[in-house]
């Protein structure tokens, strides 16, 4: 659907933007037809995936990003995710605490986005929130989540360059970091490196890309930052945005590149349809008198849950 | 078109905490941002020392509905009229600005009289501000945003 804030948003209009980011956040059937009119104009901003620990300085981290961006006249946009809870659907996003010497810079959007039940780390509308990003003409979008494992696979299906960030002192529980997370990383980051056990965690870190074999991952930078230094003496943060650098030129215009963007584009698709799909089994089930209904006669064992979920999915 | 949101018929409700000007004391603005998460609203919260121009911006990056300013310096005769004038300059007047903190009864129509919608007194519960949400607030987003 073409519209006068599509326009506006190709256009640069921020307040356009930002409109049009909740009203998909919030599944406004408009928003997502002009959503569909905007997508062909997206696809030029680079997307730099961040996650890590809790408490790794994941947000300071993107605050140095930020202001190493700007520095080099690049615009940058922000998301930062943080859970809703499962029990009052509310959140408190407070990312942008560590971010907010950027607020009036014109150069910078930051938004902040509740992950509203979402399964993965990434808010279900965080590729939609970046395709608006990318359409006002953002030159670099750095997508922070929530920093817990598994599900942080999402990162690298939505970033160029996926960096993880971990500190010194965890001891074993950095092995936390292998089961998923390890995997998805492009560059590695020891935040913090003022503190001690940097060196064992570097070393930590290194021995783990080691048992995973020679692949292309065998070139994984590990870069140590102390991020609250900003781009100050020692900060890393330089270092850190090289890597980055180094990372998109490996790939960048080649078959790697490629595949990550069918990647990214079949992941955004995918969610897409299971979205969709578990709307409709929650639309049958409410219809059906919602799922006490099912789940009385399951609990009795009069129906089995299989039975009882075929019912609910049949022509759907 | 596409199909409707059946989940939850409501609109989302985003309110920005925050803290203008010099005073450190952020515990109400932290208990007033959990009370509002707790109530199932999406609560962006920005910390201390903010100017009103950094309000502003920030309101507008996040779309929030609503901005709740603490303010326990007693420059809320100052803040106040700065935050409704930094939002006007961003035609953005149309964001619900309410407060709370150490501000005199006296005050109050004044605080009125440039378009601020509520100040909670000290002492006021979390639940008489999530009824303020859901009672005033609400039925505004829902006419703004369709």
């Amino acid at each position: 659907m073409h519209t006068d804030r599509v326009d506006r948003v190709r256009q640069g209009d921020l307040r356009a933007g930002s409109r049009l980011m909740r009203d998909l956040d919030d599944r406004i059937p408009k928003a997502i037809e002009e959503l569909k009119s905007l997508y062909a104009h997206t696809g030029r901003g680079y997307i730099v995936g961040v996650t890590g620990n809790p408490g790794s300085g994941k947000s300071t981290v993107v605050d140095a990003l930020i202001a190493l961006y700007r520095e080099q006249g690049l615009r940058v946009g922000v998301v930062a995710v943080d859970p809703t809870s499962p029990f009052s659907g509310g959140a408190i996003l407070g990312d942008r605490i560590r971010m907010q010497r950027h607020a009036l810079d014109p150069g910078v959007f930051i938004r902040s986005l509740a992950t509203r039940g979402h399964l993965g780390g990434l808010s279900r509308s965080t590729f939609d929130v970046v395709s608006v990003l990318d359409a006002l003409g953002f030159d670099r979008i750095l997508v922070e989540t929530v920093g817990v494992g598994q599900d942080e696979i999402d990162v690298m299906r939505a970033a160029h360059t996926s960096i993880v960030i971990t500190v010194p002192g965890l001891g074993d529980d950095i092995q936390a970091l292998k089961a998923g997370i390890l995997e998805i990383a492009d560059v590695l980051v020891v935040n913090k490196a003022d503190r001690e056990g940097v060196d064992r965690a570097v070393r930590d870190l290194t021995h783990m890309l080691q048992l995973r074999g020679h692949d292309e991952r065998a070139q994984i930078e590990i870069v140590r930052t102390i991020a609250a230094r900003g781009l100050g003496e020692g900060s890393g943060v330089r270092a850190l945005a090289a890597a980055i650098d180094a990372h998109r030129e490996r790939w960048d215009g080649g078959e790697e590149g490629r595949r990550r963007a069918r990647d990214r584009a079949a992941a955004h698709v995918g969610d897409i349809v299971r979205d969709r799909l578990a709307e409709r089994a929650a639309r049958r089930m409410r219809e059906q008198g919602g799922l006490d209904a099912v789940a009385d006669k399951v609990a009795a064992r009069e129906q089995d849950p299989y039975t009882a979920a075929e019912d609910i999915l049949r022509d759907l | 078109m596409t199909e409707t949101q059946t989940e939850n018929k409501e609109r989302s409700i985003r309110i920005l905490v925050a803290k203008p000007g010099l005073d450190g004391h952020d515990r109400g603005a932290k208990v007033v941002a959990r009370a509002l998460a707790d109530a199932g609203y999406e609560v962006v919260y920005t910390g201390l020392h903010q100017t009103p121009e950094m309000v502003a911006a920030t309101a507008l990056q996040e779309d929030v509905d609503a901005i709740g300013l603490s303010i326990m310096s007693g420059a809320h005769l100052t803040l106040f009229p700065a935050v409704m004038e930094a939002l006007k300059a961003q035609s953005a007047e149309d964001i619900v600005v309410f407060g709370g903190g150490i501000i005199p009864d006296d005050d109050l129509p004044k605080l009125q009289t440039i378009g601020v919608d509520k100040i909670f007194k000290p002492g006021a519960s979390t639940t008489e501000i999530v009824e303020w949400v859901e009672g005033s607030l609400r039925p505004k987003v829902e006419a703004r945003r369709g």
